[in-house]
């Protein structure tokens, strides 16, 4: 569709104002629904997390609450941003900027379903990994800059952390690549095809948990919370921001918990193939469901359990925490990727063939 | 051994952590008990002490006697009272002011009252949004009495048997 769009405005514009135009469009294209999605996902939160303490959640601002995140927004964006009077102003600034550009920018290369995405990128995995671990620095550097203990330690224990962790995600992400024999996430789909039992959540099952465990670290969510660490350090990093700038932090927060339940769904659960693929009669009754709803059921049921997980646990001790990754989720990985490798050699089950 | 082989698949298995999805999870589907307020309300006890208010008798004539013994009770000393002979000789209140912000709402002054003259009804939904109207005269309470005999009245009778 872009091509042609592209082809298109070239015929009466400059080649390269043609190729401008048709970037900037691809990339509002994927950017607005995702900042919908985050929208309406911190309302999803309020509710499904009210809910599970038997009250409503919010209920006030239009039909049972639904214009909620507008009104939210509306008041962070209205909302004067104080500079603390010690702070360095060049990097309170770019802080958020550096929190939200990697939680955007990977959505390049993640497919929505069969050929649409906006880079397929060979080196897929590799450019997510990479480009989500430099969200790190967005809190550090707020950390740093807001020159305040409570943030600076919110933001000295978001680095120990996202560090420990991605080790054991990168881990839990070999295995993947190992079984699927690519770096491309639309191969990792397409290995996955031929129905339930193809796809990679049953070898990699501990891998699975394992990914989603390191996501849930990754993205500072509930269990593994202590950068914020209401209890203890305030807000953590974010304490000093205020209006929009603090806003920005909470979207990359919610962008990468979209982020890596896309990843979850792509790499163990299938992506946009159909559950019912391979079964003879729901096979063909449930062929007309596109494949963004499989992927989008899957997706949102991931954000559930995020959800679902903060409304049960209580927050980890910085010790356990580091305790949890170091001394079980990588050794864990790192057996399983010797599992693999067996199974792969002795061609074990659908997947290695 | 055998425990240590239990303890070590509970572990791997993550059932504590299932049960406790588990549990809010049945949470989720459960009727909810938040009360909307403005459009809901909850029931209200007939002892409820909310606003103050002073009786009168059907034949219109004030109980209040100034015995003053609800000023004496009062453990926040919100209540004023000044008094006079009337006419006919009998003993009235001149003044008679409550401070809203200092009363704790214990309901003292009602217990006190021999004639049944203070009682706090179960109006609790009014605002002061300055000084000056906080302090209830004799006049605000009465016409305060006036308006929710009704309700008073059928409350006092509602307790009545267990007094």
């Amino acid at each position: 569709m872009f091509d042609s769009l592209q082809a298109f405005l070239s015929s009466f514009l400059y080649d390269w104002l043609a190729i401008l135009i048709t970037l900037v469009l691809q990339a509002v294209a994927v950017i607005l629904p995702i900042m919908l999605v985050v929208a309406w996902l911190t309302y999803a939160e309020r509710k499904v997390i009210g809910y599970m303490q038997v009250r409503m959640g919010p209920n006030r601002v239009g039909p049972i609450g639904l214009l909620q995140p507008i009104a939210d927004a509306l008041k962070l964006m209205t909302k004067e941003v104080i500079f603390p009077a010690q702070s360095n102003r060049y990097l309170f600034i770019l802080a958020p900027i550096l929190a939200i550009a990697p939680a955007v920018a990977v959505w390049a290369v993640i497919p929505f379903s069969e050929g649409v995405v906006v880079t397929d990128l060979n080196a897929g995995i590799l450019y997510v990994l990479a480009v989500s671990s430099i969200l790190v620095y967005g809190t550090v550097v707020a950390g740093w800059a807001s020159n305040s203990k409570y943030a600076f330690l919110g933001a000295l224990r978001g680095s120990a952390q996202k560090i420990s962790y991605e080790i054991a995600m990168g881990f839990a992400l070999v295995t993947v690549l190992m079984i699927a024999g690519s770096m491309n996430l639309t191969e990792i789909v397409n290995g996955q095809q031929g129905g339930v039992w193809n796809w990679y959540l049953l070898p990699l099952l501990p891998m699975f948990f394992v990914y989603f465990i390191s996501g849930l670290a990754e993205t500072n969510r509930t269990p593994f919370d202590v950068i914020e660490g209401e209890a203890e350090i305030v807000a953590g990093f974010h304490v000093d921001y205020s209006g929009m700038t603090f806003g920005v932090f909470m979207l990359a927060e919610y962008a990468m918990m979209i982020l890596i339940s896309f990843m979850t769904s792509i790499m163990f659960l299938g992506g946009w193939l159909s559950p019912f693929e391979g079964i003879p009669v729901l096979e063909s009754l449930f062929a007309w469901v596109p494949q963004l709803a499989w992927l989008s059921i899957k997706v949102a049921f991931l954000l559930f359990v995020f959800l679902w997980l903060r409304a049960t646990f209580p927050r980890y001790r910085y010790d356990q925490l580091m305790r949890l990754g170091w001394k079980v989720l990588i050794p864990l990985t790192i057996v399983w990727v010797f599992v693999v490798g067996a199974m792969k050699y002795f061609s074990f089950g659908p997947w290695f063939n | 051994m055998i425990r240590s082989i239990k303890h070590q698949i509970k572990t791997w298995g993550l059932t504590e952590l299932f049960k406790g999805l588990s549990v809010t999870g049945k949470y989720l589907f459960k009727k909810k008990i938040t009360v909307r307020y403005p459009e809901e309300k909850t029931p209200l006890s007939p002892r409820f002490r909310g606003h103050h208010a002073l009786r009168r008798y059907e034949n219109g004539e004030e109980r209040c006697i100034a015995c003053k013994l609800c000023e004496a009770v009062c453990p926040a000393n919100a209540i004023t009272i000044e008094s006079e002979e009337r006419e006919d000789g009998t003993r009235r209140t001149t003044q008679y002011d409550i401070d809203m912000f200092k009363c704790i709402y214990c309901g003292f002054c009602e217990e006190a009252c021999p004639v049944d003259a203070i009682v706090e009804t179960r109006v609790f939904e009014y605002e002061f949004q300055e000084r000056g109207p906080h302090i209830r005269t004799k006049e605000d309470l009465l016409a305060f009495g006036d308006k929710y005999e009704e309700q008073i009245a059928a409350d006092r009778a509602a307790d009545a048997k267990y007094r």
